[in-house]
């Protein structure tokens, strides 16, 4: 079946709407879920990394004897070792002048390293002890070389190249309309400059799994992953066939894009091959805060324009952003960044420029909100500015601009569905009420509105799908299979509830079967905001297909009309000669040669792909739009800056279960609200100086205010039941809803993030210093 | 050579873990978080950060809550040590903390969860009610990236209110 609008009304629908227990809670409060770094084998191995020190040097010699020589120390291995070491991926958007970029990447690296953690060797070892030892002994000579660090200084020319290739990893544009005649015709043009910093994702589960030899010598990986598709390249990378390598994904302890690459996969799979024993790898806090790739640092320039009614006209954008060493999905970042770079207004005319530069620094790849984020910060703070300049309300010259159904993003996207903009922003000043009063005469209290857009699902030309299947068994209960990875958001739950709504099963005679790449369906990657678009689709076809052919195979036992029969609280009703219990409904299917069972396929919209100019009819399959509303305080002696009350509203289309949407949209403001105030990955020349939670601050309970989530249904959602994706949209408007409170409680607004106590006091103490810092 | 490469004399420690006395004889430089984890099989308590800040490994301590990857297993010899798992009724079904946690959708990813519900327990052992801020503050030292906190707070809210008095 093709994306299509599904909608059913809320008074119809009995498990679908309700607030119930998620299924996985019960065992996640009892302590007993097996997380990836929980299982342990007899016998098992333990693996570790021994990494680069420095940012950029050539390797000039490797010795792995003393380490060898520890009692226990079973293999020390290098990036010869690694069967196929290279790993190549295709870099869309690139640069025209750099041609078909193919990025590579080592293993393990084996005669240069251009970032301080990058891999260099794999140490396996009997006990955690001899591993420690071992990696402190294993011997690696390096030689410094030039490195670059900021974006801007490795796209000048001259500067050190991190890759031959060049240090332009990927470039975007948008050029619409007449940009110059709109800026001409004018009646206001706000410019501004923002800078926003890399962050962690700091799930608290830090990377892990467990690795084995199974039956059949297939190679299984029982990781902490949103992709268990990786097993592909786990394959590609020890030179097995793909139908050998098996990955499964437990609960995992958190994701928000930090587990969509692969983090322990290759090196797990590596020391299982190599000694056929099972391992373990643990990643130590440190090295996850160290090593793995972190949310784009980005420079946001914006001119806009606008008619005297504030009407926008014209959006100039150019974003500057630090890949950082290795290309991962940056280009693939930039893109979304590009088409989410105006929000959710209509403008006519953009020109705009996307561009990201490898530098020595720690690579960045997916984080929530993957590049669609960064750029509330901007053109929330260009709204901001030009009601100022006209004198409007932050909440009149958003709703004069808000895109309705019909209307044409820059990217040449026309939207599809209702767009509940202008309902959030009441919604969230409607429950705000007034302005809360300063708690004393050096404090001064501000509000802050910012309104966003963020696609839900992958980009159109990635043909994206996934499948998932229905059974019953004998009893009556109901087993789904779907591939699904669960990263805590409640992706198998929701499954359970979709498949409770359409088959009338209770939701305890239901087992989610979810993450295994071998046994259960394939159903894509837990990231961009896709699964409940695209596995729940999926489980909704199987459960529709599933209760029509039992319903079909009653029907003819009965001689009763099929679409008169429903099957709902275990029974199948409407039959001529009274409900059939489904026991027995079930014994009619296997006498008359009907499956009780249903594989459902999704296949998410389709769109051409696009190279560096992008203009596309589609680019996503849809977007979820929302408001948030920020009060906080700001103590001017000292700027700190306390949030004070918060509110949220988005579009979800329907909610499958309004207390997971509500945890969705909580926790993502969180932490919005943590990149707004308080996190830093903090790199000095390339060294990280955030190597644990003291230096990396995240927001703690007492750090934020309890966050109000405000719940809207449109029914207007390409999921099932007219669900919209809410994972990521709740993310981004917590940095600009902030920038905008500060400006309002100080008349100056902060155009860096974190906006810490120093960056404001620096607003306070007006221009001079503060220019140059924003 | 790294402190963590360093191994010892193996020592006995007993442990009273859940109600249940638990010996075993390991390396005596092993944390109370790898003492469980490893050598008794207790895995409810998890590693986050190896360094106090993070609170997803804190376990009571003859009731007190304890970051277990600070403390040596042979520091608290004979000590009754409380997990998430020791919340559990008798009867294996979940406490009144861990079902309010359930209806709050206080886990997400659950791998603070542990951690939390045994703070919360410890806060509320004192069987004073406490208010919003002052549930916040005993929450301070264990970190939560998924919930914004809020649903957990829910949650220990709803316990303290059904907690028979």
């Amino acid at each position: 079946m093709t994306a299509g609008i599904r909608t059913s009304k809320p008074d119809e629908l009995r498990v679908v709407g309700q607030p119930l227990p998620r299924h996985d809670q019960a065992e996640k409060v009892a302590g007993s879920t097996r997380y990836a770094g929980d299982l342990a084998f007899a016998g098992m191995l333990h693996a570790r990394l021994v990494r680069s020190p420095l940012p950029s040097a050539r390797i000039t010699g490797r010795d792995a004897a003393a380490a060898l020589a520890v009692p226990g120390v079973v293999a020390v291995l290098f990036g010869e070792d690694v069967p196929h070491n290279v790993v190549r991926v295709d870099v869309p958007g690139q640069a025209v002048e750099v041609a078909a970029l193919k990025a590579t990447m080592e293993v393990l690296a084996t005669e240069r390293v251009r970032f301080h953690g990058e891999p260099v060797a794999l140490v396996v070892a009997e006990t955690t002890e001899a591993l420690a030892a071992a990696c402190d002994l294993v011997s690696v000579d390096y030689e410094e070389l030039p490195a670059v660090f900021e974006p801007e200084d490795a796209l000048a020319g001259g500067a050190p190249l991190v890759h031959e290739s060049g240090n332009l990893l990927g470039e975007w544009r948008i050029d619409r309309g007449d940009v110059d005649a709109a800026f001409a015709a004018a009646a206001v043009v706000a410019e501004g400059s923002y800078q926003t910093q890399a962050v962690d994702h700091a799930y608290l589960e830090p990377e892990a799994g467990v690795g084995w030899l199974d039956d059949e010598g297939v190679l299984t990986l029982r990781v902490a992953t949103q992709v268990v598709e990786h097993y592909r390249d786990v394959a590609r990378i020890l030179g097995l066939p793909e139908a050998r390598v098996r990955v499964i994904a437990p609960y995992v302890g958190g994701g928000f894009g930090g587990k969509e690459d692969m983090t322990v996969e290759p090196y797990l799979a590596l020391a299982v091959w190599r000694t056929g024993r099972p391992v373990r790898m643990q990643w130590t806090r440190q090295e996850s805060l160290l090593a793995r790739p972190k949310r784009h640092r980005m420079r946001l320039r914006y001119r806009t324009a606008a008619d005297r009614d504030g009407r926008l006209l014209a959006q100039e954008v150019d974003i500057t952003a630090d890949a950082g060493a290795y290309a991962y999905l940056s280009a693939l970042v930039l893109l979304y960044s590009s088409v989410h770079a105006c929000g959710p207004y209509r403008v006519g005319s953009v020109r705009l420029r996307a561009r990201c530069a490898y530098t020595n620094n720690v690579p960045a790849s997916a984080f929530r909100g993957f590049g669609g984020m960064q750029v509330v910060f901007g053109y929330e703070a260009q709204m901001d500015l030009l009601a100022a300049r006209l004198g409007l309300s932050a909440a009149e010259v958003r709703k004069r601009n808000a895109l309705a159904r019909g209307d044409v993003l820059p990217v040449g996207q026309a939207i599809e569905t209702e767009v509940l903009l202008g309902q959030a922003i009441d919604a969230v000043l409607d429950r705000a009420g007034a302005k809360p009063q300063p708690s004393g005469p050096r404090k001064a209290v501000g509000r802050g509105i910012a309104c966003n857009m963020q696609s839900y699902g992958r980009l159109t030309w990635l043909n994206d799908s996934a499948a998932a299947w229905a059974g019953f068994q004998l009893d009556g209960s109901l087993s789904l299979r779907c591939a699904v990875p669960d990263i805590g958001g409640g992706q198998a739950s929701s499954l359970a509830q979709i498949a409770a709504e359409v088959l009338g099963v209770p939701m305890d005679r239901i087992t989610v079967h979810f993450g295994d790449s071998a046994l259960n369906p394939l159903a894509g990657t837990t990231t961009a905001t896709r699964q409940l678009l695209m596995s729940g689709n999926a489980v909704y076809e199987a459960c529709v297909l599933l209760r029509d052919r039992v319903l079909a195979a009653v029907a003819a036992d009965t001689g009763s009309p099929a679409d008169g029969l429903r099957l709902e609280d275990g029974m199948v009703s409407g039959a001529a000669g009274g409900p059939v219990p489904l026991a027995d409904a079930l014994v009619t299917c296997r006498r008359r040669n009907v499956p009780a069972e249903a594989l459902g396929t999704f296949f998410g919209p389709k769109g051409r792909p696009v190279v560096t100019s992008l203009h596309a009819d589609r680019v996503f399959p849809d977007f979820t739009f929302g408001a948030h509303l920020c009060d906080l305080e700001v103590d001017l002696d000292t700027g700190q800056v306390r949030v004070l009350g918060y509110l949220a509203a988005h579009d979800v289309g329907r909610a499958i279960n309004p207390r997971s949407v509500q945890g969705q949209i909580t926790g993502a403001v969180v932490q919005g609200l943590g990149m707004a105030l308080l996190e830093e990955v903090a790199v000095a020349d390339g060294v990280n100086l955030t190597g644990g939670f003291f230096q990396y601050l995240i927001p703690t309970a007492t750090d934020v205010p309890d966050i109000e989530a405000v719940v809207l249904e449109s029914g207007e959602g390409m999921g099932p039941f007219g669900a919209r994706g809410i994972g990521e949209p709740p993310v981004g408007p917590p940095l600009a809803a902030v920038a905008s409170a500060v400006a309002d409680a100080i008349g100056v607004r902060p155009t860096r993030l974190p906006i810490t106590p120093e960056r404001v006091l620096q607003c306070l103490a007006g221009p001079g210093p503060a220019a140059a810092d924003g | 050579m790294s402190a963590e490469s360093r191994t010892s004399a193996e020592i006995a420690v007993t442990l009273t873990v859940n109600g249940r006395e638990v010996s075993r004889t390991a390396g005596a430089h092993l944390t109370l978080l790898r003492w469980l984890r490893e050598a008794a099989g207790v895995t409810d308590p998890k590693y986050g950060c190896g360094e106090g800040s993070c609170g997803s490994c804190t376990v009571l301590v003859d009731g007190q809550p304890v970051s277990a990857c600070l403390v040596l297993a042979a520091q608290v010899d004979g000590a009754a040590v409380t997990t998430a798992a020791g919340l559990l009724q008798a009867d294996g079904s979940l406490g009144p903390l861990q079902r309010a946690f359930q209806q709050r959708h206080a886990a997400q990813c659950g791998f603070c969860t542990p951690g939390m519900l045994v703070t919360a327990a410890a806060a509320l052992a004192g069987g004073r009610r406490l208010g919003r801020a002052e549930i916040r503050a005993a929450l301070h030292g264990n970190l939560c990236r998924c919930t914004g906190y809020g649903p957990i707070v829910d949650a220990i809210e709803l316990a303290q209110d059904e907690a028979p008095r």
